[in-house]
């Protein structure tokens, strides 16, 4: 990939906040509060949403919001130091600190609860943290629910003691004492009336959708937080990029995506993640053969090809025209 | 802190008639007396200056809509029908259907309908212009027509029936002040007849399989929402969808003809149709106010004011849009104004799932007049159309002039 272009921070919808408190959550895991410096309300949002951190790179990383929203004035995120990253969870473990601004995206929601009469929730370490939010609407809805909650050991899973009060409905099993989940077992009693949502590491994500092949497609809700694998582009050849609006034209060749191109073009696009799982870069497609390459769509959502994250997804045929 | 006995006390009835008919002294009255107000007629609240209005309306998790957006209290006393899953709920019942209205009527779904909206905007247009200059009743001839002959058929509506939608959205409208006030007893003749065809439109095999109706059914399919959910969604469409861009494109029209120079400016400058749409929705506020229910003690302004929990409050979008404090020169309608931030779609998570319709609507029909009218003006007096909730016209006058 050539050398990134720092992400645009739209002055509209950007938002500073202050980090409020950083504690231990977890071995491994802050939570973190953040108000608005002002002391304004932040925006709403609903169970299942993402913010997005922006480090100092101009980078950003997406994490669940996992506090109440009744509570109006403070975001809670939890963090899971990962060794294997690429660097956003260490400055965010070592480095910011209480009172602290930073710069946040979103909220965002691509996990939304649907409405149901039974939920089976199923977490999957740090997967915990949209799921504790949707714990809270079924709750408040008087609505069947079930958790079941997985991690390496008990230290290393977060915000155990908040589901104290609901010890008849969920089962903590950490691995070092009870193995790997009982996927199999576990989603073959469930029925179809049932909604299944699950997040966590991607063997997890990968294992529940084989045990849930037996129910209905929409069954199954699951967030990833990281890309789904891609195969090769279609093409290896470049296309065109015809901008709508401007009538400009831009050649896309294969080793720059289709919002660096647009960019070159003069035409901003608001990004975030770069790696098509967000959502932020989302764009009207107007004509053109698509190769979805993010982690949003579903077959459903693919198959409309009236939108696509300009941040990895290209194109099938020799021109794309984009509502730009 | 404030007392509830010292609150400032107004002997106004928001929903006598003569109010209804010129209700901006009230407003005034209102904002004037303080950022809480006591209307003891209906035992209620006010809340009517921008600030407090606008911090209300955001506040879902303080102000409850779930006990009804109306005088009546859903807690205590029982709806005239089931309540809607949109305006009469709160969080976390309302996430789903507000997420899936939402993307049905967001801009990126309204745009395959840009182009023939146009083109029926225009065909109504010319119809009315076959003869040349026309004098015209601008409410049933173009506020009425132009919704009534793109909006039905967006959703999917069959074609009979249609004249349902305009009687039963004015008494839905009607039903949010008391009881038994005249216009809802007026309504309540034929309002069984209006609901009954409501009814039975929102059901799935009376839906166009193409259309918002037929999306709000896949939607469910989908498992977005529960099938049980769906027709009650699409009855939100009808109920909301209606008389209130009516009495918007009414609204802007009467604006548009007693405006000076206000026609020439928009023909000059087409791209400031849809920023004058939003000023018109300001300026007279076609949906005027809606009630909260307080859950808990909640202050009110910068005074220490504090409304009592458990009890409803009117919340003035229409003196909100004409507070001096917050906008210059607001009795004024300015089409080059920037109204961001008016509260005449509402504010917060209720804000009007389908502003993005209306504004679609009005644009189109406005920019097909504007291409053709050189001059819109009155010929007589405009009439009011009465409703609890709504501002409106019955009557609108007007020579258009090629
Ligand atoms: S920037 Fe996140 S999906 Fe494209």
């Amino acid at each position: 990939m050539s050398a990134a272009v720092p992400p645009r921070v739209d002055p509209g919808r950007g938002l500073s906040l202050r980090v409020t408190s950083k504690t231990p959550a977890a071995d491994g895991v802050v939570a973190l509060t953040l108000t608005d410096p002002t002391g304004a309300r932040l925006p709403d949002w609903t169970p299942g949403s993402h913010i997005d951190l922006i480090l100092p790179s101009g980078e950003s990383r997406q994490y669940s919001l996992c506090g109440d929203r009744w509570d109006a004035h403070t975001y809670r995120v939890g963090v899971l130091r990962e060794p294997g990253g690429r660097g956003g969870s260490a400055w965010i473990h070592d480095e910011l600190a209480v009172g602290d601004l930073v710069g946040i995206g979103g909220p965002r929601n691509r996990f939304g609860l649907v409405p149901s009469s039974r939920y089976l929730f199923v977490a999957g370490g740090i997967g915990i943290t949209p799921l504790l939010p949707m714990i809270a609407a079924a709750d408040r809805l008087g609505t069947d629910w079930r958790l079941v909650y997985g991690g390496r050991t008990r230290g290393s899973m977060a915000f155990i003691d908040e589901l104290a009060g609901h010890r008849d409905r969920v089962s903590v099993l950490p691995q070092d004492e009870h193995g790997l989940l009982p996927l199999a077992d576990l989603l073959a009693e469930v029925d179809a009336d049932t909604r299944v949502y699950c997040c966590g590491p991607a063997p997890l994500l990968d294992a529940v959708d084989d045990a849930c092949a037996h129910l209905p497609s929409q069954a199954l809700r699951t967030e990833r937080f990281a890309a789904r694998e891609q195969g090769a582009p279609v093409r290896d050849t470049p296309f065109t990029v015809a901008l709508g609006r401007t009538g400009t034209e831009v050649e896309v060749t294969p080793d720059i995506t289709v919002l660096e191109a647009v960019r070159s073009a003069g035409v901003e696009v608001l990004s975030s993640c770069r790696e098509g799982t967000c959502g932020t870069c989302e764009t009207t497609v107007l004509a053109g053969d698509l190769d979805h390459r993010d982690s949003i769509l579903d077959e459903d959502g693919r198959a409309a090809g009236d939108c696509m994250f300009v941040c990895v997804s290209r194109s099938r045929g020799d021109r794309l025209v984009l509502d730009l | 802190m404030t007392a509830v006995q010292t609150l400032p006390t107004l002997d106004l009835d928001p929903f006598d008639p003569e109010v209804l008919r010129d209700p901006l002294p009230a407003h005034a009255a209102l904002r004037d007396a303080g950022p809480l107000v006591r209307l003891p007629r209906y035992d209620t609240y006010a809340i009517a200056r921008y600030d407090d209005v606008r911090a209300a309306l955001s506040d879902w998790q303080s102000f409850e809509s779930s006990a009804g957006v109306g005088l009546t209290n859903f807690r205590t006393e029982t709806p005239w029908r089931p309540p809607s899953l949109l305006l009469e709920a709160d969080p976390p019942g309302h996430d789903a259907p507000r997420t899936v209205l939402a993307g049905i009527l967001g801009p990126r779904a309204l745009r395959r309908l840009r182009e023939d909206w146009a083109a029926d905007a225009e065909r109504l247009v010319s119809d009315l212009l076959a003869g040349g200059s026309a004098e015209v009743d601008a409410v049933p001839a173009l506020a009425e027509a132009f919704p009534l002959r793109v909006f039905p058929d967006a959703v999917g509506l069959g074609r009979d029936g249609r004249e349902h939608l305009l009687p039963y959205g004015d008494h839905a409208f009607n039903a949010f002040g008391p009881t038994d006030n005249a216009l809802v007893l007026a309504g309540n003749a034929d309002v069984a007849e209006h609901s009954g065809w409501v009814g039975e439109q929102c059901r799935r095999e009376n839906l166009a399989p193409v259309g918002f109706g037929a999306d709000i059914w896949a939607a469910a399919d989908r498992g977005d929402l529960t099938h049980a959910q769906a027709p009650l969604v699409v009855r939100s469409l009808l109920t909301a969808g209606v008389d209130t861009t009516v009495h918007g494109i009414g609204a802007v029209l009467h604006a548009l003809a007693t405006t000076p120079g206000a026609w020439d400016l928009l023909r000059a400058r087409p791209e400031l149709v849809r920023g004058a749409f939003d000023e018109a929705v300001r300026w007279e506020s076609p949906v005027q106010a809606f009630f909260r229910t307080t859950v808990r003690d909640v202050p009110v302004g910068r005074d220490g004011a504090v409304l009592p929990a458990g009890q409803k409050v009117l919340v003035f979008f229409a003196a909100a849009n004409r507070d001096p404090h917050h906008w210059t020169d607001p009795d004024t309608f300015d089409p080059t104004r920037d109204p961001s931030g008016h509260v005449g779609f509402g504010m917060g998570i209720h804000q009007c799932v389908g502003q993005h319709v209306a504004r679609l609507e009005a644009e189109s029909l406005l920019t097909a007049l504007l291409t053709r009218v050189t001059r819109l003006e009155l010929t007589g007096e405009p009439v009011r159309h009465l409703n609890n909730t709504l501002r409106a016209w019955a009557s609108l006058p007007m020579r258009l002039t090629i």
